[in-house]
């Protein structure tokens, strides 16, 4: 591979200039080489610069420890570097000639769940760390969850320290094995095993010379080539209106355009669309894609929709194409992360925030609690507190247009705020928590409360 | 001076899924149309929540891409924001001039925080070493009390140091502007939380993913004109830990420093008493952007002096309300 070694100007000005972006988590505690490899990520593709390097080293130097180490790249707080643990998510910014990516570092510990729920909700792909040693572990359950869980479209399972186990091709391939059956149950739709020794470099960025029976990409080939993007064609077309642009000048006396991020799919001139919650309908007259006009757009990309009739369209509607509409309910079932630090309580009032949208709620129940690490149900726990994951049922004071987040990250996704301090309590997901496999046998323990 | 056609290749300002295609799919978008989607994404976001929007605008390259941005969001609308200046008296003259023009080139309004007037009345105190960057949090955070701003548009990036690397698009500062690390909310999908209490306000970084070759690209792209000293010029110049200053009112250079004649440009633009300038033959914006990619140093590193007074200097002026 000689993409990451072409450091020429001519080369990274060529190569920059019309990469895509991925977006990608990893998952791991220290102690699985997390910090090694995403060090080796950054420093093998040039990103560590030198003045951050000496950095590291100096504050290495003072902490007494021996070498630099690479976690104090990414611990950028004062509390993080005087307990030695990473607790909030650290982004990440490295490039190669063939593409850009933007790393959410996320703390594997089961308190910070919520960190891990966070980086994994705008990731395209998460990186799950296993000990080659230790295999399989509660905590690899935990994140192959949380990865199935945010819907996360590609997964790698990064089999490390291949180098303690003599870089044996029967430790990996029980390993790999083990992973995705269990993340295939949980519906992870595509899994590459990838066996690596993050210390040595092994697989990271350039193949191993230890394991010849590995014929697959180094992590990094991985991350450079898994598709960011699909056929968009097929996927329900969905438009959040965020602002409505009514410039009322000499120039433009009656344009009236309405501004959002496509959240899904793709729209065209001459469409009909709906307008949620309404239900009103018309036909898009234009689409103004930052000033340049367009025929046809697609997430994500920011543009500004013009309609043919005069209707009545605000901030917090959902423009749909008139033969794909979500239903509307106020009443929604879904799964709930907590991320804040007071619980969550059976008949709570809060705001619920779904696309541009923010609307009164409560809490109807909370039909049970799940344990990432064996997924294991507890009914009617009563409440949820930071890290929980759980199910829960919200009735709205006002109709939503919502899809199920297995069909529309963007669209299926919301928040619960607290009405009172504005807090974010929970990150919710509209519909079932995992996808069913096809063949798969019932995941753990008993039905009751989970699917309803 | 330059061309943005050398490295703008057909990436996305089409509505041709053909013509706009990266890599894979031909529904990818390249990683600038990627960025600034999102970063418009914000800027609406912001219009459609907050009552009293203000851009932090300095004249440096960062802010004058969020002002880039916020233009192409509201087309053909006019920007719904002002902008507001931190002026700490060491001010590039050319940075001023393009300030203005800017101004009235777009029919803005424009905000000034004075740190010169702190010190003239007494409210504020020179500090020995002349460096005002400190200076600025007092006068920003009372700026943003008497004009009630809710949410105050930031130029900071994650790149550029580890205390920004936690940092929220959407971070809530209260009355004294004070950043807690611990009291920032998880920001999940793209569901910004903007909930604030009267007196807080929301600090908003539209740039948050932007990296500074993704900047320096996008200017290329966009043909966005930029202050000179951003390119290779003469100028009198003395080396102080380690860095070209420019000498000037502001108090440079003391005894033993002596004035040299060098040909060097800005990677950052900042108060003149904290901000050095590079060695560069960058006369061009693709020169420019050639030599950021070789760089070694980060733009922190090879020209801010005030990062380099410990490993949590930026955490620390962000607690007390920095930007």
């Amino acid at each position: 591979m000689t993409s990451t070694t072409d450091t020429t100007a001519a080369g990274q000005l060529a190569g920059l200039s019309a990469t895509t972006l991925l977006r990608f988590a990893t998952a791991g505690s220290v102690d699985d080489g997390k910090s090694t490899l995403v060090g080796r990520l950054l420093h093998d593709s040039k990103s560590v610069l030198t003045d951050q390097l000496e950095a590291v080293e100096h504050a290495s130097r003072s902490r007494g420890s021996e070498g630099t180490d690479l976690a104090l790249l990414t611990d950028g707080l004062r509390a993080e570097r005087e307990q030695g643990i990473t607790i909030d998510v650290a982004y990440r910014y490295f490039a190669t000639p063939r593409r850009r990516f933007i790393l959410a570092d996320t703390p594997g510990h089961v308190q910070y769940t919520r960190n891990m729920v966070t980086g994994a909700s705008t990731a395209d792909l998460a990186v799950v760390l296993v000990d080659a040693r230790n295999g399989v572990i509660e905590q690899t359950r935990r994140h192959a969850a949380v990865a199935a869980l945010l819907r996360v479209p590609h997964v790698v399972l990064a089999v490390n320290k291949m180098d303690l186990v003599e870089y044996a091709e029967a430790v990996f391939a029980k390993i790999a094995e083990e992973f995705t059956a269990y993340a295939g149950e949980l519906g992870v739709p595509e899994i590459t095993a990838i066996p690596i020794s993050a210390l040595t470099g092994d697989n990271v960025v350039e193949p191993s010379s230890n394991m010849d029976w590995y014929g697959g990409p180094t992590v990094l080939e991985h991350l450079e080539t898994v598709p960011v993007s699909h056929d968009l064609t097929s996927c329900h077309a969905r438009l959040p209106v965020q602002y409505v642009i009514r410039p009322q000048t000499a120039e433009h006396p009656d344009y009236r355009g309405y501004a959002g991020q496509i959240a899904a799919g793709t729209f065209r001139v001459g469409e009909s669309v709906t307008v949620l919650p309404s239900g009103r309908t018309s036909k898009i007259a234009g689409i103004d894609l930052l000033g340049e006009p367009v025929d046809v757009a697609w997430t994500p990309q920011s543009v500004t929709v013009l309609l043919e009739d005069d209707v009545d369209v605000s901030r917090g509607d959902l423009l749909v194409p008139s033969s794909d509409t979500p239903p509307t309910s106020q009443d929604l079932a879904a799964t709930v992360c907590h991320v804040a630090d007071q619980p969550l309580t059976v008949g709570q009032r809060v705001l619920l925030k779904h696309t541009t949208r923010t609307v009164k709620a409560i809490v109807k129940q909370i039909p049970s609690r799940l344990t990432l690490d064996d997924l294991s149900q507890h009914p009617n726990p009563g409440q949820l507190v930071a890290n929980d994951i759980g199910r829960v049922v919200v009735r709205t004071a006002e109709p939503l247009a919502i899809d199920a987040y297995a069909d529309s990250r963007r669209t299926g996704s919301f928040l619960l705020i607290d009405p009172a301090d504005g807090t974010t309590l929970a990150a919710g997901m509209a519909g079932e928590a995992f996808a069913k496999a096809a063949d798969a046998d019932p995941v753990a323990a008993d039905d009751e409360g989970w699917d309803f | 001076m330059t061309t943005a056609a050398t490295v703008h290749e057909g990436t996305g300002n089409s509505g041709d899924s053909e013509g706009s295609s990266v890599g894979d799919s031909p529904y990818a978008l390249s990683h600038l149309d990627a960025l600034e989607s999102e970063a418009v994404h914000i800027f609406r976001e912001v219009a459609g929540e907050f009552e009293r929007p203000v851009i932090l605008f300095s004249g440096g390259k960062d802010s004058i891409v969020m002002l880039h941005l916020a233009l192409k969001a509201f087309t053909p609308a006019p920007v719904p924001f002002s902008l507001l200046h931190v002026d700490t008296g060491h001010n590039f003259p050319e940075v001023i001039d393009y300030r203005d023009r800017v101004v009235a080139e777009h029919g803005l309004r424009l905000h000034v925080a004075s740190v010169q007037d702190y010190i003239d009345r007494g409210a504020l105190r020179e500090r020995p070493d002349g460096t005002r960057n400190p200076l600025q949090t007092v006068p920003l955070t009372e700026k943003i009390q008497s004009e009630r701003f809710d949410a105050v548009f930031g130029g900071g990036r994650r790149d550029e140091e580890k205390a920004r690397a936690k940092e929220r698009v959407f971070s809530l500062r209260d009355e004294f502007s004070q950043w807690d690390p611990r009291r920032q909310r998880p920001e999940l999908w793209q569901l910004y939380n903007g909930r604030h209490a009267p007196g807080e306000h929301v600090r908003v970084f539209p740039l948050s993913n932007w990296t500074e070759l993704d900047v320096w690209q996008y200017i290329a792209r966009e043909g966005i004109e930029l202050p000179q000293i951003y390119f290779a010029h003469e100028r009198d110049v003395f080396k102080r830990s380690g860095m070209w200053l420019t000498a000037g009112d502001w108090g440079g250079p003391k005894d033993g420093e002596d004035v040299v004649r060098r040909q060097v440009r800005y990677r950052t633009v900042g108060d003149m008493s904290c901000t050095g300038a590079v060695d560069s033959d960058a006369t061009t914006l693709e020169a420019v952007i050639a030599e950021i990619a070789a760089s070694r140093l980060t733009e922190r590193g090879a020209t801010r002096a005030d990062d380099k007074l410990s490993e949590a200097a930026m955490e620390d002026r962000k607690r007390e309300g920095y930007f």
